[in-house]
């Protein structure tokens, strides 16, 4: 288990993190999500214990770990450039932190060989050995880091954007196969990422992050679902944004009902592509006329235009588009399944 | 053949490289090599190859050429070997720490290489003599400096630390800060880290760098003869019996000893070339 309670941490007068405090249990993978400069990484290294915050403290399994140096808090760190030793073959680079403990903790050679071996095979890299890192490919070099960080069998696994340096279809795979691994060994594990599609499809919990503070925490489909803020939501998916005005606890726009709220005054609603329902033209709903129709592989991105001009996108399937026959200038009826309003400054 | 030649002579430019003119180039290198390098070096040897059996054995015999032969390369390879420890130490400290008047301390190192040798030699031997600043605090301790084989190894460590110093700074520069902390996250200490991961890095600039250091102590002249005070047989180098035996118009021997020290170099010189080779091919490129 990880506790963070209210880590600061400041570079000159730059608040990387601003009082974050944070609970990881036992055997969960998390995502710290965010965009550049949102203290992500951070907080990762302060777990690591290559950076000290300034404030605040760090509990790994119950223990104070906050003034702990990096080589005795016993955590795997895979760096996004992997930083594997070039002058050693892949066997010497996972043996690595088995050979530099001391005395009696250090296993003998052929122990040492026989863990190589095993999780070499781990990472389905059981015949490269013998090569160096300079001889591998993108992906095969995060594979032996990973393992390399696994031979010191660490009670953590910290990944700092693991897949941020590969090409789409390798990094495809390597999520997949980490959120397989991870559910094999059941490690606590954190990863730092700026990919929203790859937090959520490998992580167990989701923390987005934004200017050193904790925006939300949840499973991905609570993320999605139900965002608390309005950076979670633009930050989070495709997503409209349409100034409205509330009055009487109730917001619109151009005449569509968007959404309750209990404060009046200008704000702004969120609605995503796919909660904006495209129906045949009927007088009892709002109407729109269609600005543009774009074909997306399964889906049709559409853009309807309200009568006061105000633009939302909306996202039907290939169907739905070939039952109502959709084309550009078609006036057809609108309808919101979802939308979420925020009152003021957004 | 000229329909077929055209072709071959395309592709064989195109998959080349991006620079063009691989021909005017190599032509070029050889012949500028051949004319700055080799010929004089050529000439040498043919003088030295008009030695007669006899004069060979009498130059080799002589005790005081044999002595001079050892300061030198023995003095230089002292020399070298310190210049690559505190080359080096220099180099970390002008790369991994800032403080106020680097800048300074970095043109400093560069001292040795625009001084002429003759100044640094004079100004080396005043320090260490008997009544100098440093030679009045050393000569109580029973340790002499000047005008002895320890000064000619004082000399060569003056004038060869910036090329250790200058091979490895940038290299050391490169050296990714990630690497120390995976080594630290593994479990390693700061000397596991420097020995197992900073060093094998740097390993190769700082054999350069050890080369360089090497050839330019084996070579140097200017500034060790004030300070060696010059002792046939005790702190006499190769290059000053060479100008010696000149100034006797003995030019055999002059030239037989040049010769020796050419051979010696090249043969150290390929040695560190080699063992850098063997490095490179176990690394796998």
């Amino acid at each position: 288990m990880i506790e963070v309670e209210a880590v600061s941490k400041h570079f000159g007068d730059f608040a990387a993190l601003d009082r974050v405090s944070l609970r990881v249990s036992q055997g969960k993978l998390v995502a710290l999500l965010g965009p550049s400069g949102s203290g992500k990484t951070t907080l990762l290294r302060i777990l690591a214990g290559l950076e000290q915050p300034d404030s605040g403290r760090i509990r790994l399994g119950g223990v104070d770990a906050t003034g702990l140096g990096t080589r005795d808090r016993r955590v795997g760190f895979v760096f996004q450039h992997y930083a594997l030793f070039r002058h050693m073959s892949v066997a010497e680079n996972v043996a690595f932190g088995l050979k530099v403990r001391k005395g009696a903790d250090r296993p003998p050679k052929t122990e040492i060989a026989r863990r190589v071996e095993e999780l070499l095979s781990l990472v389905q890299l059981g015949g490269l050995a013998g090569r160096y890192p300079s001889q591998l490919s993108g992906g095969q070099r995060q594979r032996v880091a990973l393992a390399r960080a696994l031979a010191v069998e660490p009670r953590l696994l910290l990944l700092d954007e693991p897949f941020g340096a590969l090409d789409a279809q390798v990094r495809k795979d390597l999520r997949r196969w980490l959120r397989n691994l991870h559910d094999e060994m059941g490690l606590t594990g954190v990863f730092v990422t700026h990919d929203q599609e790859e937090a959520m499809e490998v992580a167990d919990e989701v923390v987005v992050m934004n200017k050193g503070r904790i925006e939300q925490i949840g499973t991905p489909a609570d993320i999605y679902d139900s965002p608390a803020s309005p950076f979670v939501y633009r930050f989070l998916g495709n997503v409209n944004t349409v100034p409205c005005s509330v009055s009487g606890g109730t917001a619109r726009v151009g005449g569509l009902h968007v959404g309750a709220s209990s404060m009046d005054g200008g704000g702004t609603a969120f609605v995503r592509p796919h909660d904006v329902e495209i129906l045949e033209l009927s007088p009892d709903l709002p109407q729109a006329t269609i600005r543009q129709v774009m074909v997306l592989g399964p889906l049709v991105r559409v853009e309807l235009a309200l009568p006061d001009g105000t633009v939302l996108e909306s996202e039907v399937t290939r169907e739905h588009k070939e039952n109502l026959a959709l084309r550009r200038g078609q006036e057809v009826s609108v309808f919101l399944r979802k939308a979420k309003v925020f009152v003021g400054e957004v | 053949m000229a329909a077929i030649a055209l072709p071959l002579s395309r592709r064989t430019r195109a998959s080349a490289s991006v620079i063009p003119g691989f021909g005017l180039t190599l032509g070029f290198t050889l012949f500028g090599l051949g004319l700055i390098v080799l010929l004089p070096l050529a000439a040498l040897l043919l003088k030295a190859a008009g030695t007669t059996w006899e004069q060979w054995g009498a130059i080799l015999g002589d005790s005081r050429v044999r002595s001079a032969l050892w300061l030198s390369f023995g003095g230089a390879l002292a020399a070298a070997s310190i210049n690559t420890v505190f080359g080096l130490l220099v180099a970390w400290v002008l790369v991994r720490y800032p403080f106020p008047g680097r800048k300074l301390v970095d043109a400093f190192v560069d001292l040795p290489f625009a001084l002429p040798t003759a100044v640094a030699g004079i100004a080396l031997t005043a320090l260490y003599a008997p009544n100098g600043w440093l030679g009045r605090v050393l000569e109580p301790l029973g340790i002499k400096v000047a005008f002895t084989p320890l000064g000619v190894v004082v000399a060569m460590v003056f004038i060869g630390l910036p090329f250790v110093v200058r091979t490895v700074e940038p290299v050391l520069q490169d050296v990714d800060l990630e690497l120390e902390e995976a080594a630290a996250s593994l479990g390693a200490g700061r000397l596991q880290t420097f020995a197992r991961v900073i060093l094998p890095a740097i390993a190769p600039s700082l054999l350069t760098g050890f080369s360089l250091a090497l050839a330019r102590a084996v070579g140097e002249y200017g500034s060790v003869i004030f300070i060696a005070g010059n002792l046939p047989g005790v702190s006499e180098i190769a290059p000053l019996l060479i100008v010696t035996r000149l100034e006797q118009y003995d030019y055999v021997g002059a030239t037989a000893i040049a010769a020796i020290m050419l051979t010696i170099s090249f043969i150290l010189l390929l040695a560190v070339n080699l063992l850098q080779k063997w490095r490179r091919a176990r690394m796998g490129g």
